[in-house]
């Protein structure tokens, strides 16, 4: 019986620091993608704890003298129409990226997976009308849905995490309810009934360790599309409100002055495009080791 | 005859199945058709077919692990069908089930400690260390170290996993046990280990067991009596002894030439088994039995026969075959 | 397949009236009054209650949502609260080029997507195989904006090869077509990388199939086991990602027409946003609606003719 625990790579702490050395050693040779993209997240997760130490300039500081300088090395970045430093301000964006990502991809687990979990389990009618509701929901464009919803409730953080969250319960609901069909019927679970378990026992004790790693593979998938929906959003100008510094409202500001700073519209870009590709290596990597089927496959 | 524990009465389960557009159609299984057995205290009853006849719904049935759909099941004198919350959760205790699959029935990402030690906390008998003691001990129970407490599932063979199993079925002190198929999932030499497990269970707890199974060597060797299963009814039932020696059900007898017998010698007659199982959704009018039967007439096409001698040891026979 | 086409588009009404109910839900939980948002939040209470008036937000919520649904489902979309022009007309005067825009890129993204699929699925596991999954991840991985905004700056305005921004005139093909190349070039890479996945792994679960086993066993060359089988297979794929992501498509359409400024439904609903042109983001919604409907019941129907079996 070829269980998934069997196949996930155990890495214990021996207690001495070369085993720890050569088992992440091991780790990058045989997941070298989820190693690549766990390293861009780690830098961008980085510069947005220390950013208040390692950014050269306060991000919102005009430096009305130095405006539109283009890279140089007071400025490593270059700055922009305010004068204010790029690269502070890049610092600084990169918390309110991570924090809309994983505070709106936190929600939708809970609520999506709690639903296609109870869904699945209930089954029958109650299954497939949940499950139509939410593919409903799924059909409809996410960022059209996250566009309308902040404009209607104004663009502020709290509303932009609901947008976002709002977009992906459907598709954990169903990355939830999956797996909960199957295990159903498993013996374990017919045991656990018999044993006069709750049903909340059953479906939180005994499914959900067994569905989380599924769900959290997904999770770093659908944080870089928060990621990215986030700043779509900030680029309209529907995200959190100027002078904050935001990648997609700094790529905004930057568009505006294209043809006399293009950094201004570069250096945010590739921000942007880092962690999502780094979010998207490590959810990639890690659903391939996690489910053998799939080893290799789209 | 002592008083039984177990007493189920005319029990029925359909499952109904709509398919197709514009028209669907319904098609009823009728999966369980009205049984009635009972079972004595510290007695093992077989109940014996032909894959999909339908003993293990019944047997689930029992448990309410699916709900039956008509009938009554009397439980050391509780109504199991209206038991409900803390009145079912008693029952509980007192019947528990052992499965066939010795590796979907563990959960993959507990150990055996924790398996074991759930329903004793769930119903309030023992935790934290007491638990893992009694657990360590119905462990021993079942032939195996405590030092299994803390491994998983995957740790072990699929004997070792059926001992699990067992173990946490009698974790609540159960009186009934039902057991669907416990050994066929299991290689032939570990089978036999864990058939006397069972037995030796059997007579140091007084546990009483319905034991389902289409193995009939498996149930001439554990139970007392049998009844076997045709399509959701019961064709014939008694003392395992007689059943199988003196069959008055035409199936019975070709249930019991079909098994093979050990010694050459004794193989007189050559299996007739003839055509297939039918579909319980789709059941051949009059006696189920009659497209199989050799000796089938015009009335067995027409008409159910009757249940015969109701002493708990009857047929559903139109033309018996001659008792000795 | 007659029946087939009728089953499908019976199976369309009800999702699209859960559509249309979703929109509705959408608009009327969002906390807050649409008419403190649009007036403001100094507004006085008459104002308020006129607005309320004007947008039949004082009668009861069921006779709101039985209203909503006929005129949606009888065509009519409403009027701009800012120009009082039917919805409808100015959607229907830019919707050629954001069809324009869709269908191009969906043309450049299985012309690299497809090739490159089975490319990368012929050299599984090995460089090839790997470059190709890398490249379609960073593909995916670009929000189109960026990338447009890349492109935009190295072929515009670096390399000047082609118009910055374009209004398109309709009636010439050539300058819609020189107008069209960046904006699509930049929709088309990022459906290129998703049908690239796609493609790729319908490929490897086709290549395993026996009857491609056997078919190389009678001795059919490689090569034309993959074009017969590989050929067909592969327009699965291509209809699977407009079904699949036909929400993408549009998203990423309304960020591509904001960066070319390109006239089209983005440009509308950007608009109608800053504006806060209520009733328009309303009829916007609801043409969205339709248009996803309309592609679905399409790409279950492509399926059925395509693919024989899903006919049952």
């Amino acid at each position: 019986m070829n269980d998934a625990t069997q196949l996930r790579p155990k890495l214990r702490w021996t207690g001495t620091v070369s085993t720890g050395v050569s088992a992440a050693l091991r780790f990058v040779t045989r997941y070298p993608a989820t190693s690549i993209g766990a390293v861009l997240c780690l830098i961008v997760v980085a510069a947005a704890l220390l950013a208040p130490w390692i950014s050269p300039f306060d991000p919102n500081d005009q430096h009305i003298i130095d405006r539109l300088q283009s890279p140089n090395t007071t400025y490593l970045l270059g700055t922009d129409s305010f004068g204010r430093d790029v690269l502070s301000r890049i610092l600084w964006g990169a918390r309110i990226s991570l924090l809309v990502a994983v505070t709106s991809i936190a929600a939708a687990i809970a609520v999506g997976g709690t639903i296609g979990m109870i869904s699945g389990y209930i089954g029958g009618r109650v299954d497939l009308f949940v499950m139509q509701t939410m593919d409903v929901l799924l059909s409809f464009p996410s960022l059209i849905l996250g566009l309308i919803v902040v404009a209607l409730l104004g663009p502020e953080l709290i509303n932009l995490v609901f947008a976002i969250a709002l977009t992906a319960i459907a598709p954990f609901a169903r990355i939830a309810r999956a797996p909960v069909l199957s295990l159903k019927e498993r013996a374990f679970i017919e045991a656990g009934r018999a044993l006069g378990f709750s049903h909340t026992r059953i479906l939180f004790v005994h499914l959900l360790p067994n569905i989380l790693s599924e769900v959290l593979v997904m999770g770093s998938l659908w944080m870089a599309t928060a990621v990215r929906t986030e700043a779509s959003l900030s680029f309209i100008g529907l995200g959190v409100k100027p002078p904050t510094a935001t990648w997609g409202g700094m790529m905004r500001e930057g568009f505006e002055n294209i043809l006399d700073a293009p950094w201004l519209s570069v250096w945010p870009g590739i921000a942007i495009l880092l962690l999502v590709l780094g979010l998207n290596m490590i959810g990639d990597g890690l659903r391939d080791a996690t489910d053998p089927r799939l080893r290799g496959e789209a | 005859m002592s008083h039984p524990t177990l007493e189920v009465v005319g029990l029925k389960k359909h499952f109904v199945v709509g398919k197709g557009f514009p028209r669907p159609v319904t098609t009823t299984v009728r999966a369980v058709d009205g049984i009635d057995f009972h079972v004595d205290q510290g007695e093992a009853f077989g109940l014996v077919g032909e894959s999909g006849c339908g003993k293990s719904t019944a047997a689930r049935a029992v448990l309410r692990l699916i709900e039956p759909d008509a009938g009554a099941i009397r439980f050391a004198d509780t109504d199991v069908r209206a038991a409900k919350g803390s009145a079912l959760n008693a029952l509980r205790r007192h019947m528990q089930m052992v499965f066939q699959d010795p590796y979907s029935s563990l959960n993959p990402r507990r150990s055996i400690g924790r398996t074991l030690a759930e329903p004793l906390a769930v119903h309030g008998i023992a935790r934290g260390k007491a638990g893992r003691a009694m657990a360590a001990s119905l462990l021993a129970e079942v032939g195996l170290p405590d030092t299994a407490l803390d491994r998983y599932p995957h740790e072990f063979s699929g004997g070792q996993r059926q001992r699990i199993g067992i173990a946490r079925a009698l974790a609540l002190q159960p009186e009934l046990l039902v057991a669907d198929e416990p050994v066929s999932a299991l290689d032939v030499s570990v089978q036999a280990q864990v058939l006397l497990l069972l037995k030796e269970l059997q007579t140091r707890r007084g546990l009483a067991f319905v034991f389902v199974s289409h193995d009939l060597g498996v149930i001439r060797w554990f139970c007392s009596r049998v009844a076997v299963m045709y399509l959701g009814r019961i064709v014939e039932q008694g003392p395992v002894a007689r059943v199988f020696a003196r069959p008055r059900h035409p199936y019975t007898q070709m249930l019991r030439d079909a098994s093979p017998i050990p010694d050459p010698a004794q193989r007189g007659v050559l299996p007739r088994v003839v055509g297939e199982i039918p579909s319980a959704a789709a059941p051949p009018p009059g006696c189920h039995f009659h497209p199989r039967c050799p000796r089938a007439s015009d009335i067995c096409r027409v008409s159910y026969p009757e249940w015969n001698d109701p002493d708990g040891q009857g047929f559903a026979c139109h033309h018996p075959l001659d008792p000795g | 397949m007659f029946w087939y086409i009728i089953r499908r588009l019976l199976a369309a009404i009800p999702t699209l009236l859960a559509v249309l109910t979703l929109v509705f839900v959408i608009v009327r939980i969002v906390p807050g009054d649409p008419a403190i948002v649009i007036l403001g939040d100094q507004a006085t209470p008459d104002c308020i209650a006129a607005l309320h008036a004007k947008l039949g937000l004082d009668k009861p919520i069921w006779q709101q949502y039985v209203e909503f649904l006929g005129q949606s489902l009888s065509g009519d979309f409403g009027r701009s609260m800012v120009t009082g022009r039917p919805i409808l007309t100015d959607v229907g005067a830019v919707l050629p080029h954001t069809i324009d825009l869709t269908l191009a890129s969906l043309i450049v993204g299985s012309v690299i997507g497809i090739p490159v699929g089975i490319w990368a699925a012929l050299h599984r596991n090995r460089p090839i195989d790997y470059a190709a999954r890398l490249l379609s991840l960073i593909g995916l991985s670009f929000p189109v904006f960026v990338s447009g905004i890349f492109i935009l700056l190295l072929f515009a305005l670096h390399l000047r090869l082609f118009p910055v921004i374009g209004n398109a005139r309709l009636d010439d093909p050539l300058d819609r077509l020189d107008k069209l190349v960046l904006p699509a070039a930049t929709l088309g890479l990022v459906m290129a990388a998703y049908i690239t996945r796609v493609t790729r792994s319908a490929m490897l679960s086709v290549l395993g199939e026996d009857y491609i086993r056997t078919a190389r066993a009678k001795g059919i060359p490689w090569r034309r086991v993959v074009w017969r089988h590989g050929l067909r297979n592969a327009a699965m794929p291509v209809v699977t990602v407009v079904g699949l992501y036909i929400g993408i498509l549009i998203g990423n359409s309304v960020l591509t027409e904001i960066v070319f400024n390109r006239p089209g439904l983005g440009k509308i609903i950007v608009g109608a946003l800053n504006q806060r042109d209520y009733t328009m983001l309303q009829g916007l919604m609801v043409i969205y609606c339709f248009l996803i409907v309309v592609v679905n019941l399409i790409t279950d129907v492509t399926y059925g003719i395509i693919d024989p079996r899903v006919k049952q």
